[in-house]
């Protein structure tokens, strides 16, 4: 079953672009990345889906269920981690936790207590006095202490330290072995290609792909890089040169055996052949074609 | 009701301000009254001579040398314009601080509807208009006592009328704030004193009269109290109308508000 399915989900805000047409499903169980650049519409479709906001066309659905006509019960299972963390300023940390369970009139002490200790993060203190990366955490535990089903977390890691980073997708993968759906959104494509199974790279509001991470990451194009020539190969099928002292880098998406037989007459000292990063697939699909 | 409360603990700083000012400028008033209830036969005199400017504030209908008289301006002014920017601010700011303050994302990602929301924060808004007033009640009933009057019934109407007043200015702001995001500081205080105005004006002409129907101030005004002996019920009436129509407007529209 998808855990998130939309259809042709559009929105407008006046006449100005939110999104357009997007078409996404999230088996359950996934742990899936949402990757765009600031300004895609990652958050549009995350407010849609958290009902915060109406969409102007298409449908979205969580568990099978309409957000908008069944979201009381779609929130009571899922954890939302807004990419502001903002809350009432002049509530202590655990006031703040606990305002959030009361709300989901459930008791979950012992997990936020298991949370607060394993980012460390001090519940004694007022949230104004709280740095944005304590504020992330503090959002973080409100959007796991209930165990949800569904984790929705719009840049989670952004304020976090790398160490709490770290820290932070351990407990998410722990959770997504227990069988929660991961699903969040980043420009970060280290750590969605790090954690990830599956994602769907959204652009200028429009989806680009979605696939899995391995099939994202090997779409035939090799990143090689070779020392000893000075000038570029004649190949075809050759983008992204870059030239730094005696290497030559590029992406090569034609006929390996070609490459192969003009790389074997250069006098080369050294060479390697990979699969390029998702950062590289990214920049091919940020630069691409589609300009509307 | 984890929602009620939370907005009650959140309020509690402004309602304990709001709440001591407005009793302490009453009590005073009261507690100086004997002082200046001997004087006060010469300026009723002087008052009713004064044309439109005693006209615009009721002055030219009661008697300032009886104590209700006395309340039904000066205490009327207090209670009913310092709880009316109290009110209407209230009101202007219970949903869209959620907004202004980024708190909603947080707020409305619970499992709790919209309707439920709006109901909680309504409930709340009221609940401290009836503590504001009880407080304010307890320190005029201890004030009175203190100077040895004897207020009738029409004081005890004039002070139900404004909180009448308080209710409907914070039910109407309550309504306009499911419509914007921020900045309803200056709306609502706005709101509270252009009616205010608009009941001076409909005092000073017959042809504005009309504006009574618009202003709650016209239904609590003390010196209309006084000499009829009850609420206006047709401007009342008006008042209601209003208040129904100011939390229907947000319910119809903070159920499908874009939160951004």
């Amino acid at each position: 079953m998808d855990v998130i399915k939309t259809a042709s989900l559009t929105k407008y805000y006046g006449k100005s672009r939110g999104i357009k047409q997007i078409n996404l499903a999230v088996p359950e169980g996934d742990f899936f990345g949402f990757i765009g650049p600031n300004g895609a519409g990652k958050s549009t479709t995350i407010r849609i889906l958290m009902g915060l906001i109406s969409s102007t066309e298409g449908s979205a659905e969580i568990f099978g269920k309409d957000v908008k006509r069944h979201q009381e019960e779609i929130l009571s299972k899922v954890g939302y981690m807004p990419s502001e963390a903002v809350f009432y300023r002049n509530m202590k940390v655990k006031d703040v936790i606990r305002l959030s369970a009361q709300l989901r009139r459930i008791n979950c002490k012992t997990e936020a207590e298991r949370l607060c200790e394993r980012l460390e993060l001090d519940t004694g203190k007022k949230i104004s006095e709280l740095s944005f990366g304590n504020r992330k955490k503090v959002s973080i535990v409100c959007a796991l202490q209930h165990k949800p089903q569904l984790c929705v977390f719009d840049e989670p890691t952004s304020g976090l330290d790398p160490l709490m980073q770290k820290e932070f997708y351990s407990i998410l993968e722990e959770r997504n072995q227990e069988g929660t759906t991961v699903f969040l959104s980043s420009h970060i494509l280290s750590e969605v290609q790090k954690y990830c199974r599956h994602a769907a790279v959204i652009r200028e509001g429009r989806l680009l792909v979605t696939d899995s991470i391995t099939n994202i990451a090997h779409t035939g194009a090799k990143r090689i890089t070779v020392r000893g020539i000075s000038d570029m190969p004649e190949l075809s099928g050759i983008r992204d040169v870059s030239t730094d002292r005696g290497t030559i880098s590029f992406l090569y998406s034609g006929d390996i055996n070609i490459l192969l037989q003009v790389l074997s007459g250069l006098p080369l000292t050294d060479v390697s052949i990979t699969d390029p990063d998702l950062e590289e697939i990214f920049m091919h699909y940020y630069t691409g074609t589609e300009n509307d | 009701m984890v929602l009620f409360m939370h907005e009650l603990r959140q309020g509690r700083t402004a309602l304990l301000v709001w709440t001591a000012v407005i009793a302490f400028l009453l009590g005073i008033c009261i507690i100086i009254y004997p002082s200046m209830e001997t004087q006060m036969n010469e300026v009723s005199g002087m008052m009713a001579n004064l044309g439109g400017f005693s006209e615009a504030f009721g002055m030219d209908k009661i008697n300032f040398g009886e104590f209700k008289g006395f309340f039904g301006v000066e205490c009327q002014n207090v209670l009913g314009l310092g709880g009316a920017f109290f009110a209407s601010l209230l009101g202007i700011s219970v949903l869209a601080k959620e907004e202004e303050k980024q708190t909603a994302e947080f707020l409305l990602t619970h499992p709790v509807s919209r309707n439920s929301i709006i109901f909680q924060k309504l409930c709340a808004v009221i609940v401290q208009l009836i503590i504001l007033n009880a407080a304010v009640a307890v320190v005029l009933a201890v004030s009175v006592f203190i100077i040895g009057e004897h207020p009738g019934g029409e004081v005890a109407l004039m002070f139900f009328a404004c909180f009448l007043l308080q209710t409907e200015l914070a039910v109407v702001c309550f309504g306009i704030s499911a419509f914007i995001s921020r900045g309803g500081f200056g709306i609502g205080l706005g709101t509270a004193a252009v009616l205010y105005f608009l009941n001076i004006i409909a005092n000073l002409t017959e042809d504005a009269e009309f504006l009574k129907y618009i202003t709650p101030f016209g239904y609590a005004e003390g010196a209309e109290i006084i000499v009829n002996g009850s609420i206006n019920i047709k401007y009342l009436s008006a008042g209601l109308v209003f208040t129904a129509a100011g939390a229907a407007a947000a319910f119809y529209r903070y159920r499908k508000k874009d939160i951004c």
